[in-house]
């Protein structure tokens, strides 16, 4: 068990940390330069080959290794050096808990391809990213300086408030699914529902059995669309990219946390939002949108398929290749949308910022919770 | 030394070093608090030793994730310095403080020196979030309902003394 352990977690990480987030950093690029209509980065290279600005990645890891990295006069050094490994860890940690692939079973053996899968699942990642916080605070409280200080204090204040609303935000998802358990949620998607059953079950009116092949997969996003949009604003605005910036603050704060940061250390925490990205999509993915799961094609009918032609065994070995290929499809699609958004939406302004939270993302999730539930108690739950 | 004792011992040194770096940072506040943070997350993993995992996960999601951090936000916005906190009088707290650790102490020997009872079994659940939903929904509803009210009654004046202040 431990090794099966110690495997996927090298898996995960060497798969999001080692390539994806690196990656993500040339997206960026690419696609702001794209909308922009520029041709981004294409100028590091090796013998003349650019591959298409790909080699970028490699030269800034390498340029900030090689900066020196300055502590400012009057900081608390010990915090000052320690704040952005408080902000990076948690984000890489929160990859534990999201599957990357379904449940299959080996004879008597059963393969679950997801880290851990506690009974508080999904708790276990707030209760993580709450911890984040206090690297960007410390950041901006060790910095010794004023602008650093107003940035530390913007982010507490900011990510406090969004952690309330994107709890109360997935509230109809556990009740939808039954479950915090992010791999529960995913094999409870990996299946269809009636486009119209819903006349069935709220106002008794039979479905005609020829509307029957009219099937949506049973995806959190159907079920949960208000859901979807406060959960996706919420934890975008937790990641504190722009449009929810304000701890950074460009044109106010210079840099806001990070401003004292140089080389590797401000990288870090360049780093942790763009693994923060991959967890964003990857959590959004498996609540929302299915997970691992392929629409309209459930494991069972692969399994029972192509299982009775070439045997259980290369059916199952088929479904973890396709599966772990669909997942991460719907990560890459999710992150093209945050980066699509982030380069799409002017930035908000800090009061906007706190009014859009308490003022209308968190009256609207107590109304979706209200009128889930009401919901429910006339349907009964979808699974 | 099973690994979840090894956990244990890790755990409970964390946060008695923490608690203690608490206590000797008291001129530097933010310093204090964020002992206190590691201090509240070790308690948390003592608590996942002990299949609480709900109080765990709760642990960290208010007291680390939110209620410091408020605390920091406050030191923050006063932006208090070590030489802020001037000594007062301090016999008074000594005093108390020499009795509370005599008093602890006495304690402490008192629980290693007895025999240790055997580690009860939990049932299946236990700690989890299903069976606290429902006992606070059924059996303590009218508890939860009048704490959910004094809760609204703190933020109402809250927001009256805010507003005061700002008309």
């Amino acid at each position: 068990m431990p090794v099966e352990v110690v495997v996927k977690t090298v898996f995960i990480i060497l798969v999001i940390v080692g390539a994806l987030a690196p990656v993500i950093t040339w997206v960026e690029r690419k696609q702001s330069a794209v909308m922009q209509d520029r041709i981004g980065a294409n100028r590091a290279d090796v013998a003349g080959i650019t591959l298409l600005g790909l080699l970028h990645p490699a030269a800034d890891v390498l340029k900030l290794l090689s900066k020196e990295d300055v502590v400012p006069l009057g900081a608390n050094r010990f915090m000052h050096l320690i704040s952005p490994l408080i902000a990076a860890v948690p984000a890489i940690v929160a990859f534990g808990v999201i599957p990357f692939g379904g449940v299959y079973h080996f004879g008597d053996t059963t393969l679950s391809l997801v880290v851990a899968n506690p009974d508080w699942g999904l708790l276990y990642i707030f209760a993580i990213g709450s911890l984040a916080t206090y690297g960007v605070v410390m950041a901006g409280w060790s910095s010794n300086n004023n602008w650093s200080l107003l940035g530390g204090m913007r982010a507490s204040a900011q990510m406090i408030s969004y952690e309330v609303t994107m709890g109360l935000a997935v509230v109809g998802v556990f009740m939808v699914f039954q479950t915090l358990k992010l791999q529960d949620m995913a094999v409870a998607q990996d299946t269809t529902f009636r486009l119209l059953g819903f006349l069935d079950r709220l106002f008794g009116i039979p479905v005609p059995a020829w509307l029957d092949w009219l099937r949506l997969p049973a995806w959190g996003i159907f079920y949960q669309p208000l859901g979807f949009l406060m959960f996706l604003t919420a934890i975008m605005a937790e990641n504190k990219r722009p449009p929810f910036d304000t701890p950074e603050g460009e044109s106010e704060i210079i840099a806001g946390f990070h401003l004292e940061y140089s080389g590797m250390r401000f990288g870090l925490f360049y780093m942790s939002e763009f693994i923060e990205v991959v967890v964003i999509a990857g959590l959004v993915a498996t609540m929302f949108l299915g997970g691992w799961a392929i629409p309209w094609l459930s494991t069972a009918t692969i399994i029972g398929g192509v299982g009775s032609v070439f045997g259980t065994g290369f059916a199952t070995g088929l479904c973890i290749l396709l599966h772990f290929l669909t997942f991460m499809l719907k990560v890459v699609v999710l992150i093209w949308l945050q980066m699509a958004l982030r380069w799409t939406l002017p930035r908000f302004r800090y009061d906007q910022v706190m009014d859009l939270c308490w003022k209308i993302l968190l009256p609207l999730s107590l109304a979706n919770i209200f009128v889930t539930a009401l919901v429910m108690l006339i349907a009964g739950s979808p699974s | 030394m099973t690994a979840l004792q090894v956990l244990f011992y890790a755990f409970a040194a964390l946060a008695l070093v923490s608690a203690l770096g608490m206590l000797f940072n008291v001129r530097n506040a933010v310093a204090a608090a964020m002992s206190l943070v590691v201090t509240m997350v070790s308690l948390a993993g003592i608590y996942v030793l002990l299949e609480a995992h709900l109080v765990a996960a709760i642990q960290i999601i208010v007291y680390a994730g939110a209620i410091v951090v408020l605390f920091l936000f406050v030191v923050m916005l006063l932006n208090l310095r070590a030489d802020e906190f001037a000594p007062g009088r301090q016999w008074p707290t000594k005093t108390a403080a020499l009795l509370l650790v005599v008093a602890a102490g006495a304690h402490l020997v008192r629980i290693v020196s007895a025999e240790l009872p055997e580690p009860a079994v939990p049932p299946a659940g236990f700690g989890g979030y299903a069976l606290l939903g429902i006992a606070l929904y059924t059996d303590y509803v009218l508890l939860v309902e009048m704490a959910s009210l004094l809760l609204l009654a703190a933020i109402v004046g809250a927001v009256i003394l805010a507003k005061r202040k700002l008309d």
